[in-house]
């Protein structure tokens, strides 16, 4: 057995992990405030790529004035999105939420699409392609810098959620009437959330892209983001980051080694079998609440 | 007008039990069934193979997953992955010689137990928990269809589907195909119309009520759910195997991937939970919309003079079509069913408008 090898593979795929962790954050947020499972994620990580890229390339403004603008537009969309489809839909059965959802997944990567075309585009942020070399070990820049910024955006939410604002949003995951009658504006608390989360899905498109560049692949991280947030817990940020973690130590090595065996692409399959095994044997995750079914 | 209820009285118990109480639906049901039969001696036979019959089976598919989701209220993203499963062991039991009619039973067969297995997941989890576990089984389903040579048939991963024969008779005219699909979308319908009528019905609706509650007046809750699960299973994996039959003939992975699950899902949503007629429009709706979408955008880049790119004209009408979805959610959440149900409903007692429905 490679010792080396497996640390590699595991250390890069805990870097991995925490990328995904990012996915699964805005997942996290939109699902702690609103109990709505959000499965447009990945195509609101895509789209905040390619405002970043549209700003970039387009107005030519620099790469980070780039970002913050798209930032900005992210927060703006994710308000619009709860605001015109997810508000008139409160009280309706899960199913029309989660069909709302997927038609939100299906207009957002189709929309991008249709404006900023398929091809695959580069996104430089400026971190080298020279690997990092930790003893004997190989480690990807990029990685490194998607997990230290998915730790600092941990940070700033477990902060934000101490401020007044963060309260209010508590107070509103953990009863939704007892909120309103208290006097919170429940409706303006999820549209942060949304917000929120389209800031993150921006934060993590632009970090996916700088690794394997900008088209449709990036909606396709919402099956890693739905797998750590439910195995994590759906309602647990923390939970969120160190499922992240897990699933990407499993994920990279238990792919090096079934890759082989089973003739590629088995990462998707590990992921498949870690949701399934997560929802048979815990269905409320590592830290999730015991009591957030819905019935 | 139409829909007149005087003179229905209900004089004897089979009156009483009567599917469509009110004559003029039996009239207009008549009259549909006629047109159905008489479909392929009116339309060109490219309406015919093109737009019927992709309707017809898609229907029947849509019925199977109402069926667990209108009907039972459990929720499955990976219906496409179950009707795949019954389109795969269908060819395969059919290229190994087993007559077509026994090898779509047991294409409906494997189907309905592999089905069932979701019902093990329905016994633990439900709502959101029940979604994404479907969702993960139709990833799993995907890649082992097209990652297992066995089943997907080598490295084309298409797989040639055999005609069908019926009591040794092959069937290659578009005529007896659009009959295959005919028979099987009426007896599916026939079985939904009367499973509201059954005891087994009854207890489906208890349980999508609330399964604690059908627990307590002693309806036993999983075993509606298995149930459930293995006969829409059963009615996906034939419907999977006649559209292959009839419709692609050849199949391959990606005729049922998790697109077409979410399609499927959009079919019972548009045309409305738990409804049976809603189900024939969701069908007709989605599958005619790309069509419609297409020549409606290529009309409007020539009236306004816009010039789209290809790769715009490819997915714009992807994007219109997540754009209506979520439209139909916001204006009809009770699907175009309940839209067809308003207008019956405004015509039972016109011109009395104010009369209490």
């Amino acid at each position: 057995m490679d010792w080396a090898l497996l640390a590699e593979t595991g250390i890069n795929g805990s870097l991995i992990g925490l990328m995904y962790s990012l996915v699964a954050m805005g997942i996290v947020l939109i699902y702690k405030s609103s109990s709505v499972p959000n499965l447009a994620q990945g195509s609101m990580t895509m789209l905040g790529a390619y405002i970043v890229l549209a700003y970039s390339s387009r107005f030519g403004a620099p790469i980070w004035l780039a970002i913050v603008l798209a930032t900005l537009s992210m927060f703006g969309i994710g308000i619009a999105i709860e605001r015109i489809a997810l508000r008139r839909l409160a009280g309706r059965p899960i199913i029309m939420i989660l069909m709302m959802t997927l038609g939100l997944e299906i207009l957002l990567r189709a929309g991008s699409l249709t404006i900023w075309g398929a091809t695959g585009r580069p996104m430089p942020i400026g971190i080298s392609d020279d690997p990092l070399f930790l003893g004997a070990l190989l480690i990807n820049r990029a990685y490194a810098a998607g997990a230290a910024v998915a730790i600092v955006m941990f940070g700033l939410f477990a902060l934000f959620f101490r401020t007044r604002m963060g309260v209010v949003l508590r107070a509103i995951s953990d009863d939704y009437t007892a909120a309103w009658s208290v006097g919170i504006s429940v409706e303006r608390g999820v549209a942060l959330s949304w917000a929120m989360a389209s800031v993150v899905a921006t934060v993590a498109g632009v970090l996916w892209a700088s690794v394997q560049g900008v088209d449709q692949s990036l909606a396709h991280l919402l099956l890693k983001g739905v797998t750590v947030a439910v195995l994590g817990g759906m309602d647990s940020l923390g939970g969120a980051l160190l499922a992240g973690l897990l699933l990407g130590i499993v994920e990279g090595i238990a792919g090096s080694y079934l890759d082989p065996l089973l003739g590629g692409a088995s990462r998707d399959l590990v992921d498949a079998a870690m949701l399934i095994v997560t929802i048979m044997l815990r269905p409320h995750g590592l830290f999730g609440r015991h009591d957030i079914e819905r019935i | 007008m139409f829909f007149r209820q005087a003179g229905v009285y209900h004089t004897n118990y089979v009156a009483d039990r009567a599917l469509f109480p009110v004559a003029a639906d039996r009239w207009i049901i008549a009259m549909i069934l006629a047109l159905g039969v008489a479909a392929p001696f009116m339309f060109s036979s490219l309406y015919l193979s093109s737009y019927l019959l992709p309707w017809l089976v898609w229907t029947a598919g849509a019925l199977g997953l109402n069926l667990i989701l209108g009907w039972a209220g459990q929720f499955h993203l990976g219906y496409a992955a179950i009707m795949g499963i019954g389109a795969y062991a269908t060819v395969h039991a059919n290229r190994f010689g087993v007559p077509w009619e026994f090898s779509i039973v047991i294409g409906g067969v494997s189907a309905a137990v592999i089905g069932s297995c979701f019902a093990f997941a329905a016994l633990r989890v439900k709502g959101l928990y029940l979604a994404l576990s479907t969702l993960a089984l139709q990833f799993v389903m995907d890649w082992t269809i097209s990652h297992v040579p066995a089943i997907s048939g080598g490295t084309q991963a298409t797989l040639q589907a055999p005609d069908i024969r019926v009591l040794g008779q092959p069937i290659v005219s578009d005529a007896g195909l659009y009959y295959v699909a005919l028979v099987w979308c009426v007896l599916v319908t026939l079985f939904m119309l009367n499973l509201r009528r059954t005891a087994l019905g009854r207890a489906l609706v208890a349980v999508r009520e609330k399964d604690f509650a059908a627990a307590v007046i002693g309806v036993n809750s999983f075993y509606f759910k298995l149930v459930a699960f293995s006969t829409s299973s059963f009615i996906g994996g034939v419907s999977g195997a006649i559209l292959i039959g009839t419709f692609y003939h050849a199949v391959t992975p990606e005729q049922f991937s998790v697109d077409v699950s979410i399609q499927v899902l959009a079919m019972v949503i548009v045309g409305g939970l738990g409804s049976i007629i809603g189900s024939y429009f969701g069908a007709a709706f989605i599958l005619l919309m790309p069509g419609v979408m297409n020549s409606f955008i290529s009309w409007g880049a020539a009236r306004f003079g816009v010039s789209l790119s290809i790769e715009a004209l490819a997915h714009l009408p992807q994007a219109l079509y997540g754009a209506l979805i979520i439209s139909f959610l916001l204006v009809e959440p009770l699907g175009l069913g309940k839209i067809y149900k308003n207008v019956r409903d405004y015509l039972l007692v016109w011109p009395f408008g104010y009369v209490k429905k």
